[in-house]
């Protein structure tokens, strides 16, 4: 760069401060979630909690902590992440890698027999109506299966997939490999970056999903915890929430559901900056096409 | 179809002994869509048929009107007509205010010139996007409450007074957008930033050898240079404009402004699947599918009309 003019060192600043806006817009809701779950009630009432946790104690955390419900969706719902997104980056795979193959007959086919359910969806109630036909209705399996591909994500893979040269493969199948050991012993220990990307995208869709609960689901055992949040911030089932988990504490329940919120946040925060550099190359592969 | 000179000498063993696993893994995801995608179309029939619970779907009697008494039904619904007015009022809000915020974003982290610091503010701005439509309920009710909400409370420190951002008509548009952007800005600009990288960094110093400055290089190069993906973008939100998810709204609903606030999907799930009026709602749906995929094929038309690379 050639040395800057005084009104382009302005703006300079003036783009760096406008970011540093942008990010505090974005951290500021958390920051001021996580101080009313930590403050003492009387202060939340009193419109006295902004950013900095007032009376500091720990007793919504606690209360959380012992709430059986709660802890039990907790783990259902790690659980079914952890199920749903090996299950997804299974059957993804499976979808993506014999379609980069040009000698398979009637890949056209299949590739618009794919590329249908893209722009057309039944609707609700058609679906709703199949789940009832399968017996799914409040069977866990209803939480897994109908989700358990994307076809968007399964392109994503395979544009992934055909930037692999075909000269490595090539020369395995000269060697006599068979296609699955080439997808085993060449495709996959090249594919981290995708399947990073993908994990992330399914894990975040399940963990963050409630929609297929608060319609499939009519055993309130196997609520996720997204739905089980919505009741709790919605007040459904206080009453019975109240008598039986000791969440009726007059005046606990603002920092409460605040800690409640953490809570659920919490894992993915934790997880996505570590996969930045992986998304981001996905989701330029999804949208970029050439 | 380059193989052509290749049928007469196919052999249908040998290439079986080659290709049979592919078809084997193909299996399992074919299957998977003939069921869950393809075999719930077989429904979509009852939106001209009276439906039963207790009939099979073959067999029910065709409704009256020659089968378009639920769609004549559904638009003589006010639920209906405010469900639709509202699911193409509050997608055209965002689509005007929402679709301009991430290339705005791009443009400006593009001109940052710390790597590092771009970086961090990339992290936090992507992480709205984590975050489900529940819990960013739960942060708008945190942050917006009349009496201990930030928001308000800060409104009152200046002399002001409590606005009911979640439980007034118009306000709660207002916050139902702005938390679409807050949620979205930072996840759409990973596009921008990519095509923007791929812009050929000759075209910059050329700009700067004839003197052009910090903004026009903006305008005449980086703009030029991503518009391909404004208008591919773009044209999958217009196709999209009659569409919308479930989780968004239904998270943000509440009593009080469910007049501007019920979408055509929360729609169904209320009277459909809670009101148990199959027929009205499956055709709700026919009708928001067949029209979502007529928009998507005029916004793409236009768009090769106008000399753009369409979507497909």
């Amino acid at each position: 760069m050639k040395v800057k003019s005084r009104a382009d060192k302005i703006w300079d600043i003036v783009f760096v401060i406008f970011c540093l806006l942008v990010s505090a817009i974005c951290i500021i809701p958390m920051l001021n979630l996580l101080a009313k779950s930590l403050s003492g009630v009387d202060y939340i009432v009193r419109s006295e909690v902004y950013l900095i946790p007032k009376g500091l104690n720990f007793k919504a955390y606690a209360t959380v902590l012992k709430d059986a419900k709660y802890v039990r969706a907790f783990f259902w719902t790690v659980f079914l992440t952890i199920i749903c997104t090996v299950a997804s980056l299974t059957m993804t795979t499976l979808c993506a890698y014999p379609l980069i193959f040009e000698g398979l007959k009637g890949r056209k086919a299949i590739n618009v027999f794919i590329t249908i359910t893209m722009f057309f969806n039944a609707g609700t109630i058609p679906n709703y109506l199949l789940m009832q036909k399968l017996n799914l209705l409040s069977n866990p399996l209803v939480l897994i299966i109908p989700g358990v591909m994307s076809v968007y994500n399964m392109i994503i893979m395979r544009s992934f997939f055909y930037g692999i040269p075909d000269s490595l493969r090539e020369s395995a199948e000269i060697d006599g490999a068979s296609f699955f050991r080439i997808l085993i012993s060449i495709y996959l220990p090249l594919s981290k970056p995708v399947m990073a990307t993908l994990a992330l995208f399914y894990a975040v869709g399940r963990w963050n999903g409630y929609s297929d609960a608060l319609m499939y689901m009519r055993d309130a055992k196997y609520y996720t915890l997204q739905l089980l949040l919505y009741n709790i911030i919605n007040n459904i089932n206080q009453v019975e929430v109240a008598t039986q988990e000791g969440f009726s504490a007059p005046g606990l329940s603002e920092s409460l559901k605040a800690a409640v919120v953490m809570f659920s946040t919490v894992p993915i925060l934790c997880i996505y900056p570590f996969l930045q550099k992986y998304f981001i190359h996905g989701v330029t592969l999804g949208a970029v096409k050439e | 179809m380059k193989e052509k000179g290749k049928t007469s000498n196919f052999k249908f063993g040998v290439y079986m002994k080659r290709y049979w696993q592919l078809y084997v893994m193909l299996l399992l995801p074919l299957t998977y869509l003939l069921v869950f995608k393809y075999a719930p179309m077989v429904y979509v029939q009852i939106a001209f048929k009276k439906y039963s619970l207790v009939e099979s779907i073959w067999k029910l009697p065709v409704a009256a009107n020659h089968g378009f008494e639920y769609f004549i039904k559904a638009f003589k619904t006010n639920d209906f007509k405010y469900a639709l007015r509202n699911t193409l009022t509050l997608n055209l809000l965002d689509l005007f205010l929402g679709f301009p915020a991430p290339i705005i974003f791009a443009l400006i982290l593009n001109e940052l010139c710390f790597a590092r610091y771009k970086k961090v503010v990339q992290t936090i701005a992507y992480m709205p996007h984590f975050l489900s439509w529940v819990i960013i309920y739960s942060l708008a009710l945190q942050l917006l409450a009349p009496n201990d909400g930030l928001v308000n409370m800060v409104i009152h420190d200046l002399g002001g007074k409590a606005i009911p951002f979640l439980n007034e008509e118009g306000h709660w548009i207002g916050s139902y957008i702005g938390f679409g952007i807050w949620q979205n800005f930072g996840w759409g600009s990973i596009v921008y930033l990519a095509s923007i990288a791929g812009i050929n960094p000759e075209l910059y110093e050329a700009a700067a050898v004839d003197g052009a400055g910090r903004f026009r290089k903006m305008w005449h190069i980086t703009l030029p240079g991503i518009k391909p993906t404004i208008v591919v973008l773009l044209i999958m939100s217009l196709g999209n404009i009659l569409g919308g998810g479930f989780d968004r709204p239904f998270a943000f609903q509440n009593n009080l402004v469910m007049r501007v606030a019920d979408v055509i999907p929360t729609f169904v799930y209320r009277v459909g699947i809670k009101g148990l009026q199959f027929s009205l709602t499956t055709a709700v749906g026919l009708f928001q599918s067949v029209v979502g995929v007529f928009f998507l094929l005029m916004a793409n038309f236009i768009s090769r009309k106008l000399g753009e690379r369409g979507i497909w």
